[in-house]
């Protein structure tokens, strides 16, 4: 290679050098530019601390809404039980108000019986029991009505003296007698039965419910069940009472009918 | 369900007067009352279109199962819904209602809220 073939080449060389660093500088001048132009983009220290200050309240609000839906949710739950109490009152006021109504819509006694086992059956759910009515003169308890002789025999003829063993010391006191089968358990026989409510007229007991299984469904009394005893126990007795005093004098006024019938037909 | 016809089939007046007072939650419901089968029937073929019937199942004259029956063979009669409410409450006893054609059973004593939703579900409303 002559020195003029080398002279070129190196100048070549040192041209492509030339338009490297210039290219290099190009580059350089760019970013710097960028590096300024992002320097001028950056947020202001104020508006950082006033974003800040945003995600702060942001997340201060996120916490009090996420709170109030917490409380809000409570609250429904509350809505919901309170509803379903008030479900349960209205089922047991029902419960009350058609036992009620319907204890008192007869004088005939055989009707309201057949009420009150109604009653027993339908809104208390025993299967078998009796109603007990007191002989004032004998002092004597007797089944006047009963339900489920085949799963409590003897229920069909119960007779106990006023004041001996639990149903008469139940028509005695005017007590009402329950067994709590989950503490107390031991067999149901006739003297000692799941229930025994006395039929009241003030503190006068005219005679007593008594209850000694429930229906297969049903494994306790509830809470309305209480209530209906103390509603039949008042309300039975003078539906009870009433009805009788109704068909004795009836009966009187067919007899004085009949007598007079007698008197004018002989004059 | 606005204005729904439900016939309450029942031999006890005390029950007749529970179901009916649970059915009065339903707006402008007509209640229809028979006290066996037989008398259900008749009602049956009355004027009042029945949306759905409800029914005890030891009466007299007709038991529950009966009516059931014959209801659901009744090519008129056989879409409307049956909710069986008794004091029987073994299995066995549901599942021969729920065989012979009744929609929903339900042992008493009955919860209103549960009739309600039985009820509801029902008609769809």
């Amino acid at each position: 290679m002559s020195e003029e073939q080398r002279a070129e080449k190196f100048l070549e060389l040192f041209n492509k050098g030339k338009e490297f660093t210039e290219e290099l500088l190009r580059e350089n001048q760019r970013l710097r530019y960028r590096l300024a132009a992002l320097e001028t983009e950056s947020v202001a220290p104020e508006e950082v601390q006033r974003l800040r200050e945003q995600i702060s309240q942001l997340t201060e609000e996120n916490r009090r809404i996420q709170q109030r839906f917490r409380e809000v949710e409570e609250e429904n739950k509350d809505f919901a039980n309170r509803y379903i109490e008030i479900e349960e009152q209205n089922n047991n006021l029902a419960n009350l108000y058609v036992a009620s109504y319907q204890l008192h819509s007869t004088l005939d006694f055989r009707e309201v019986i057949q009420i009150v086992q109604e009653i027993i059956i339908n809104l208390v759910g025993a299967e078998a029991f009796a109603i007990l009515l007191l002989d004032e003169k004998t002092n004597e308890l007797k089944a006047i009505a009963y339900e489920g002789e085949d799963v409590m025999p003897g229920v069909d003829a119960i007779s106990t003296r006023l004041g001996e063993g639990v149903l008469g010391t139940v028509a005695k006191t005017g007590e009402s007698y329950y067994v709590n089968q989950d503490v107390e358990g031991g067999a149901i026989t006739i003297d000692k039965p799941l229930a025994a409510v006395p039929l009241k007229i003030k503190e006068h007991v005219i005679g007593l419910i008594v209850i000694y299984k429930l229906l297969q469904q049903k494994d306790s009394f509830s809470a309305v069940d209480y209530e209906l005893f103390s509603l039949l126990a008042a309300h039975a007795a003078t539906a009870i009472f009433s009805s009788k005093l109704y068909s004795q004098s009836e009966r009187k006024l067919n007899t004085i009918q009949s007598f007079l019938d007698l008197l004018t037909t002989t004059s | 369900m606005e204005n729904a016809n439900f016939l309450v089939v029942e031999d006890s007046p005390t029950m007749r007067q529970l179901i009916s007072f649970s059915l009065k939650r339903f707006k402008n419901a007509k209640i229809i009352e028979a006290v066996d089968g037989v008398d259900a029937l008749k009602k049956l073929s009355g004027p009042d279109k029945i949306d759905l019937i409800l029914t005890d199942i030891n009466m007299p004259v007709m038991d529950g199962l009966k009516l059931v029956s014959l209801v659901r063979q009744n090519s008129q009669l056989r879409n409307i819904p049956i909710i069986i409410i008794t004091t029987e409450g073994a299995e066995e006893d549901r599942e021969r209602g729920l065989a012979l054609g009744a929609n929903a059973y339900i042992s008493k004593p009955i919860q209103s809220s549960h009739l309600i939703k039985t009820i509801s579900e029902l008609l769809s409303v």
